[in-house]
């Protein structure tokens, strides 16, 4: 048995130490946002927050993830408010959306450490993620209209 | 409640365009049990009213029906076509909305069950496929949409006692002169007891409000918080997780297998033989999969023990070589043999393609369960009837017994044509007493594709004594998709999914020989995102740039010559936009350009890709696309559409090629069969025609042209002209 804490919630799992957080989230807890691609950290798809930090669930062991916090795309908002969700609606990212929740845990880790960045600093915050459908060019844009809108938000509120 | 039933089969012409006229599209109409407004569209076989209700009486959905309007207001769309990333969801219902005059982000999209009802006309089942969705839908959803709003218009000036013609409707309401209004909801039931308008007007193009405007997609919102249904997400009441072992050599059979290794791990419940191997099945998939890895199995590698990547080049050669007499003619202009044979100068080169896998990255699944002795797949099919058949097939069932629930596909590409993936969930499922999840891993997916063809095909071209193209000869030697996915096509006619790209040749040459010899190779091939175009595009393109190199012409000034007698084509609008667009001629020093232009699915587009060479690798830094499709619905999709063909089209030209050792695929995952990541996509530039002709499909055709662009770059910079791909196998990426 394990106790996670996922998007603010604590949860129990009775599952074997060495299961991929992935496979804990999807068939465990029924968190199904987030998604299976590879499970070799080559495609992204699995991308959650480990204490704000972007990791591949597919290839973290359950054991270790202790106490951290586990944020996944569920927890980036429960009414699509935050910026990143927000930009990605705006710019109209998805296409079939398969790979869009781990796009937009990477964008938001990005985020968080580089609230301005550029076209550069996002080719390199979001090279692990494929997209098979190829809406790269969308995503490069929608996170530089969450960027935008996370500073008029922060902008705001101060 | 208004619970009278309206089953008229009305006689209202069909709608124009349809590939088949036997099998015409009929308004049908029908109320909906509890009130509402149905609108159907059926074939003509009268008497056959709504199948049961798929999810009993509290449910209120006519699984029969494109359109329903209930009392309450909802209108909804049960899409027959799939929703993988192309945005039919938002277009389909944005074609009905046009005509219904309400905003299509009212509209609910759900999808539509299995069903004849929702034959595609163009292809003759329920398919999304072959970029037909639009082009299908144009005129019948638009008659549709009309068609409702005409009887809710009639329904409202039945309850105010005025002409109908004095009424107006806006945004899910009829209007009248003095301003009261009924929503749609209110009018629902009276309308649905009128009978079907005998004329159905539609709108002229220059007075849409919606259709050709850029509109959000409405599956957005579920699609970035996580809770847009694919089919891996489904989750069932008692479901159990299974993980299917395979043969690893393609076609191999199960000899034995020992069952009592994988009993005994953890969270393991059942081992099943099924149709194409051994399920395990366990309380998650983490523990199927690891008991599957660990199940001790004896395979029989049946026919392609040996099979590898030179044995299919050479079968393929050999047709070619000794059998090109038997090649079915898909054009015949003149006799291009015979100027051939007159040529001043005569050009002959081979041309190669590669397997090539779909890679979706949702790998394939299927999730199945008995209720009452019927079977429910859950699944992201492309193909409904066909997983219908399966599913009752495996299950021992009549199909009406098979129920198919599509959810969101992550990704299609063509792979979601096949319903392989559907009997040993299904067998599982029956096997265990209980719903069963069947998810490949993304290895099974690689390995266990239904393979783009490979090709070995064979250009001739003949210049005069005048310096002109007299001749054009193009033989294409690959195995048939259609041979196997529907073998009744080929009885009256030569493969369509063959040949395109190849007999619709745009240039005028006298004496033209197009060709198609079937030569099978031992393993399953499917259609692969823009099917025959992509490997056509490639050779035809490729070859014109090699005339014009030979003639001493610039690429783009050859093709162009050979367009100027029909200088109103929309051949020529494309090829001069993209050029102009993209500056050609004017690249800098270091850059290098190539141009490609293709009609396929009724969308005329050229390409110019700008490449640099780099450390002796190609970097392709810009792609332009001119594209004329017609009529567009969204052009935000179509533009996602082009970026999103361009980038699978150039995976696949700079490092795609599946291939064969001792039978067994070689690729595993996504760091041996690569696709483009942010950091390595290139600019594109997309270049839109206004147009109200005919709309074309777009999700397919800009995937062709890339390969044919850049490789013609390649060209332009080192003089090495490449006759097959992908780029890799050159060293050039």
């Amino acid at each position: 048995m394990v106790t996670l804490k996922v998007n603010g919630q604590s949860y129990e799992a009775d599952v074997e130490p060495d299961t991929p957080l992935l496979w804990v989230l999807r068939d465990t807890l029924g968190l199904t946002g987030t998604k299976y691609g590879c499970g070799q950290s080559l495609c992204g798809a699995c991308t959650v927050h480990l204490n704000g930090q972007p990791i591949r669930s597919c290839q973290t062991p359950v054991r270790v993830v202790g106490e951290s916090e586990i944020t996944t795309v569920e927890g980036l908002s429960g009414d699509r408010s935050h910026p990143v969700q927000r930009g990605w609606i705006e710019v109209d990212v998805p296409q079939c959306g398969y790979c869009q929740s781990g796009q937009m845990m990477s964008a938001a880790a990005l985020l968080a450490r580089s609230p301005n960045p550029s076209d550069a600093d996002i080719d390199s915050a979001m090279s692990g993620n494929l997209c098979r459908c190829g809406t790269y060019h969308r995503i490069r844009a929608a996170i530089h209209r969450a960027a935008e809108i996370a500073r008029s938000t922060a902008g705001s509120a101060s | 409640m208004n619970r009278h039933a309206l089953n008229a089969c009305n006689d209202a012409p069909p709608a124009a365009g349809l590939a088949d006229p036997t099998r015409r599209a009929f308004l049908k109409t029908s109320a909906v049990a509890g009130g509402g407004l149905l609108i159907a569209l059926s074939l003509p076989s009268c008497g056959r009213g709504p199948r049961g209700l798929a999810g009993g009486p509290d449910v209120p959905v006519q699984p029969n029906a494109w359109l329903r309007i209930d009392t309450d207001g909802s209108i909804v769309f049960l899409s027959g076509r799939s929703e993988m990333g192309q945005g039919v969801y938002t277009a389909l219902p944005t074609i009905i909305a046009e005509e219904l005059e309400v905003p299509v982000e009212l509209i609910r999209v759900e999808a539509a069950p299995a069903g004849d009802l929702y034959t595609n006309e163009l292809l003759g089942v329920q398919v999304t496929g072959a970029s037909t969705s639009v082009r299908e839908a144009w005129e019948k959803l638009r008659r549709a949409g009309a068609e409702a709003r005409i009887r809710l218009t009639q329904a409202a000036a039945d309850e105010w006692g005025v002409e109908a013609a004095t009424l107006r409707a806006e945004n899910g309401a009829i209007i009248s002169a003095d301003g009261e209004s009924l929503t749609y909801g209110q009018l629902a039931s009276a309308a649905a007891a009128l009978p079907v308008p005998e004329k159905v007007p539609l709108k002229p193009a220059d007075e849409f409000t919606q259709i050709g405007k850029d509109r959000r997609r409405l599956d957005t919102p579920a699609k970035v918080d996580g809770s847009a249904g694919f089919g891996i997400d489904i989750r069932l009441p008692g479901m159990l997780y299974g993980a299917l072992a395979q043969s690893s050599v393609l076609g191999g059979q199960v000899a034995s297998f020992d069952a009592a290794v994988a009993e005994g791990m953890s969270g393991v419940r059942q081992v099943v033989q099924t149709t194409n191997g051994v399920v395990v099945l366990a309380d998650t998939w983490w523990q199927a999969k690891q008991a599957r890895d660990a199940l001790p199995i004896e395979w029989s590698p049946g026919a392609n023990a040996n099979l590898d990547n030179a044995a299919i080049r050479a079968r393929l050669k050999n047709a070619l070589e000794t059998r090109a007499a038997e090649a079915q003619v898909a054009r015949e202009d003149g006799d291009a043999d015979a100027a051939l044979s007159r040529a001043r100068r005569r050009i002959e080169a081979i041309y190669e393609l590669p397997l090539l896998a779909h890679a979706t990255l949702e790998p394939q699944n299927c999730t199945a369960q008995f209720v009452d002795g019927d079977v429910h797949v859950y699944v992201p099919t492309q193909v409904q009837q066909s997983a219908q058949a399966a599913a009752a097939a495996a299950a021992g069932l009549p199909p009406e017994r098979a129920h198919v629930h599509t959810t969101f596909l992550g990704g299609g590409f063509g792979r979601r044509l096949e319903s392989d993936f559907v009997p040993d969930a299904v067998e599982a499922a029956r096997a265990a007493g209980a719903p069963v999840k069947l998810l490949w891993s993304r290895e099974d997916d690689t390995t266990h594709d239904y393979y783009r063809p490979p090709a070995y095909d064979r250009c001739t071209a003949g210049f005069g004594p005048d310096g002109s193209l007299v001749a054009w000869k193009f033989e294409i030697c690959s195995p048939s998709i259609t041979s196997r996915w529907a073998p009744a096509v080929l009885e009256s006619m030569i493969d369509p999914f063959a040949i395109e790209a190849a007999a619709n040749y745009p240039y005028d040459v006298p004496n033209v020989h197009v060709a198609y010899l079937q030569e099978e190779i031992g393993i399953n091939v499917g259609y692969w995102r823009s099917v025959s175009h992509a490997t056509n595009c490639f050779v035809a393109e490729s070859f014109m740039d090699e005339l014009a190199h030979v003639a001493g012409r610039d690429p783009y000034e050859f093709r162009r010559a050979l367009l100027e007698r029909q200088p109103e084509s929309r051949w020529l609008g494309v090829l001069e936009r993209a050029a102009e667009r993209a500056g050609w001629g004017k690249a800098a020093a270091s850059r290098h350009q190539g141009i490609a232009l293709m009609e396929g699915y009724g969308t005329y587009m050229a390409q110019v890709a700008e490449i640099e060479m780099r450390g002796g690798k190609a970097i392709v830094h810009k792609v332009v696309c001119a594209a004329d499709c017609g009529q567009m619905i969204n052009p935000s999709i179509v533009t996602a559409q082009i970026q999103s063909g361009i980038i699978f089209g150039l995976s696949a030209a700079l490092w795609g090629e599946i291939t064969l050792e001792g039978g067994r695929v070689v690729q595993q995952n996504y760091d041996t069969f690569r696709i483009l990541r942010m950091n390595e996509v290139p600019e594109i530039d997309v270049m839109l025609v206004d147009s109200d002709a005919e709309p074309g499909g777009m999700g397919e055709p800009s995937t062709a042209l890339v390969a044919p662009a850049v490789a013609n770059a390649l060209f332009a910079a080192t003089g090495q002209r490449l006759r097959s791909l992908p780029l890799e196998r050159h060293g050039y990426a």
